[in-house]
């Protein structure tokens, strides 16, 4: 078992989804129990499903002197972070701490795949990508970093996390080593996803995806609906006083079963959770809220129901929000630790959006309705392709502290 | 702001390029002591797959699979008890032009294997399933700094966690239309296992740190090194030259290595003496 670590501070967050602008916009959606899906439109020939798309990208251009860089997911990286005043918190963190003292981790599964898809619709009369859509920087996987990066106009660590859905929360883990050895005072994690054709014919090939708003968890549920966001964070040491939201803990595994099936005893997941609370240095009866990667597919919430029903106190009130932001793959990790962060501050316990029946395989952790409460402490799940887990735990300021 | 973060020690080490298959011929190749084939290796078939799926891997995942097997099998350890680290500039190029190419044309018939292949940690997920892994693995990419960014996610997590830790790192040609934006030639991988202590099988051992200020390409030392330079991945030749070259005279002064992790900031590696055959503790 891993050793418990000094809990992180998170001085700032964000959140962009299909529900809007910024961690409010997605609070006011929670809150209501109000999906943010939308008929798919997405794209030369939509597939008959729903998608969580954010609105507006196409008449946001990146600024002039960010130009160079134009594609859908730099403009949602840019769009979330103008979000609740995290650009300026990150340049307060800079002028602290100095900025090859603040680390970039970003989580990505698919970057501006997008970007080089439409290149392919577009290819010159040699077979070759257009003239205007050509820069090497934008058709790569660490697009997405090296973008903000350069935006941002940092000078510490940088690298890409790419872990298909587990990818911007195993960033946590990274930035976490990386403080912990010093290496920077300040870490800027996140991730951003947008839709793509990439996702949702690949998605739909392996007969995942739904003709309907997804329904995580319901006995008639009948697949995923893919989504697209950017969510950032910015952690420091410290606890930094009464009122702060903290990262307690992090654990990462590896199913070691399948690339797109989930190990159906849930194997991989159950030591991904194990290590999060070892360094949480916490056990699971005192986990208030958990936020499940619930997917809506058949298979994923058989096995992660399982999970909760014989880890879980029948009082942790667990729900996937994937039926208001859809899945928004490699930001996934980051909404939904944004999403346990806003149930910390504000004590809203979500509804279960478009979940009607639970499947039967759900014990009393796994709600439907939600109500408001008091949390402590709250976990969140996100599990990807390659059996890829990762588990975090967060919590207010004394909720880790060892009795 | 260069004060030591850590040490790792170095226990195995593989590398496979068409002409320099294994790491013995490419460190002699690297010493200048041996030429690379004058005819190109065939595609490596790790044997840790299953025939069918042998032959159906893309090129990222025989690569990344033959390097990372022969690494664990040099360092003694057993591969389903090392958290593993991947690294790769561009991913799998190959299934990428597939997906964008289908997807051009007939969206409907995009394979679902190769969906599942397309992801960036694939190479990881093949690994972690043929070897019975359930230890975490993590799949980065930093453009041209990319094994520079594995190195240290590795050397990071050796340091923090006192646990060894498996690197591995590969890049393949590019092909179709990304040929146009794209520059990678030819296929190139290696692998090793950072450790945080030396013992009987360790090989070379490095001080490392980071340190601010004005970046450098990489320079080559070897003609060996510098016929595989095209490759997305050949920020790890420099690394792989001085454990070549520098690991058995470390009688000479030996300097220090900076590799660049972005435009303003290296990982710098300085050759620390080891006591070959030092039991570890705890193995």
């Amino acid at each position: 078992m891993p050793q418990p670590i000094a809990p992180l501070r998170i001085s700032a967050y964000t959140a962009t989804t299909a529900a809007g602008p910024g961690k409010n916009a997605l609070l006011a959606a929670l809150r209501a129990g109000r999906t943010a899906l939308t008929p798919n439109d997405f794209g030369p020939s939509p597939l008959p499903t729903w998608i969580g798309r954010v609105a507006g990208l196409e008449a946001a251009p990146l600024p002039t002197a960010l130009a160079d860089w134009e594609c859908r997911n730099h403009r949602l990286a840019w769009l979330g972070l103008a979000g609740d005043g995290f650009i300026e918190a990150v340049l307060a963190a800079r002028v602290r701490h100095g900025a090859a003292r603040v680390a970039l981790v970003l989580g990505t599964s698919t970057s501006s795949i997008g970007a080089t898809e439409d290149a392919y619709r577009a290819l010159d009369a040699a077979g070759e990508f257009p003239a205007d859509n050509r820069n090497p920087l934008v058709h790569t996987p660490h697009s997405l970093a090296n973008f903000v990066h350069h935006a941002l106009d940092l000078a510490g660590p940088c690298v890409t996390v790419s872990t298909a859905c587990s990818s911007s929360a195993k960033v946590f883990a990274t930035a976490e080593r990386l403080l912990r050895l010093g290496l920077a005072d300040a870490a800027v994690v996140g991730g951003v996803d947008t839709l793509c054709g990439s996702v949702l014919f690949g998605f739909n090939a392996l007969q995942l995806v739904s003709a309907e708003p997804c329904r995580p968890f319901d006995a008639e549920r009948s697949g995923i609906s893919i989504g697209e966001a950017a969510g950032f964070a910015l952690l420091e040491r410290g606890s930094g006083g009464d009122a702060s939201l903290q990262l307690l803990g992090y654990g990462e595994s590896s199913d070691a079963h399948h690339m797109s099936t989930p190990h159906p005893e849930g194997l991989g997941a159950e030591r991904a959770l194990d290590d999060a609370l070892a360094r949480a240095g916490i056990d699971a009866s005192r986990v208030d809220h958990v936020n499940l990667h619930g997917t809506a597919s058949a298979k994923n919430d058989e096995v992660e129901a399982s999970l909760l029903a014989r880890r879980f106190p029948a009082r942790t009130h667990a729900v996937s929000t994937k039926g208001v932001t859809g899945h928004t793959l490699g930001a996934a990790g980051i909404v939904e630790a944004v999403a346990c962060l806003l149930a910390i501050e504000t004590g809203w316990l979500p509804a279960m959006v478009n979940t009607r029946t639970l499947d039967a395989a759900c014990g009393p952790q796994i709600r439907v309705g939600g109500e408001q409460g008091e949390v402590r402490i709250a976990v969140s799940n996100s599990f990807g392709f390659g059996g890829n887990n990762c588990v975090l735990v967060f919590g207010d300021a004394g909720a880790g502290a060892r009795s | 702001m260069s004060a030591q973060a850590g040490t790792f020690f170095i226990e195995g080490i593989a590398f496979w390029a068409p002409t320099l298959p294994g790491w013995p011929l490419a460190r002699a190749a690297f010493r200048g002591e041996a030429e690379p084939l004058a005819v190109a290796a065939k595609r490596p078939a790790p044997e840790l797959l299953a025939p069918a799926e042998r032959r159906r891997a893309p090129d990222t995942v025989a690569l990344a699979l033959e390097v990372a097997a022969a690494a664990v099998r040099e360092s003694g350890r057993a591969a389903d008890a090392l958290p593993s680290v991947f690294t790769s500039a561009q991913g799998d190029l190959g299934v990428n032009d597939y997906m964008c190419a289908t997807l051009a044309t007939q969206p409907m018939a995009i394979s679902p294997t190769k969906f599942h292949n397309s992801v960036h940690n694939a190479a990881a997920g093949y690994w972690t399933i043929a070897t019975g892994c359930r230890e975490a693995s993590t799949a980065l990419s930093a453009f041209d700094a990319s094994f520079a960014a594995g190195l240290l996610d590795a050397a990071v997590q050796c340091q923090a966690d006192a646990r060894a830790v498996l690197l591995v790192a590969f890049d393949v040609e590019a092909v179709g239309a990304l040929g146009s934006v794209t520059a990678s030639k030819g296929l190139l991988a290696c692998a090793m296992v950072l450790a945080p202590s030396a013992n009987e099988r360790t090989i070379a051992a490095f001080e490392w740190s980071l340190a601010s200020g004005p970046t450098q390409a990489p320079a080559y030392r070897s003609a060996a090194a510098r016929t595989l330079a095209g490759n997305a991945m050949a920020d790890a030749l420099p690394m792989l030259e001085a454990i070549a070259i520098d690991a058995a005279t470390s009688s000479e002064q030996v300097p220090a290595l900076a590799l660049r992790l972005s435009r303003n900031l290296a990982m710098v590696l300085e050759p620390a003496a080891f006591a070959a055959g030092a039991a570890e503790a705890g193995r």
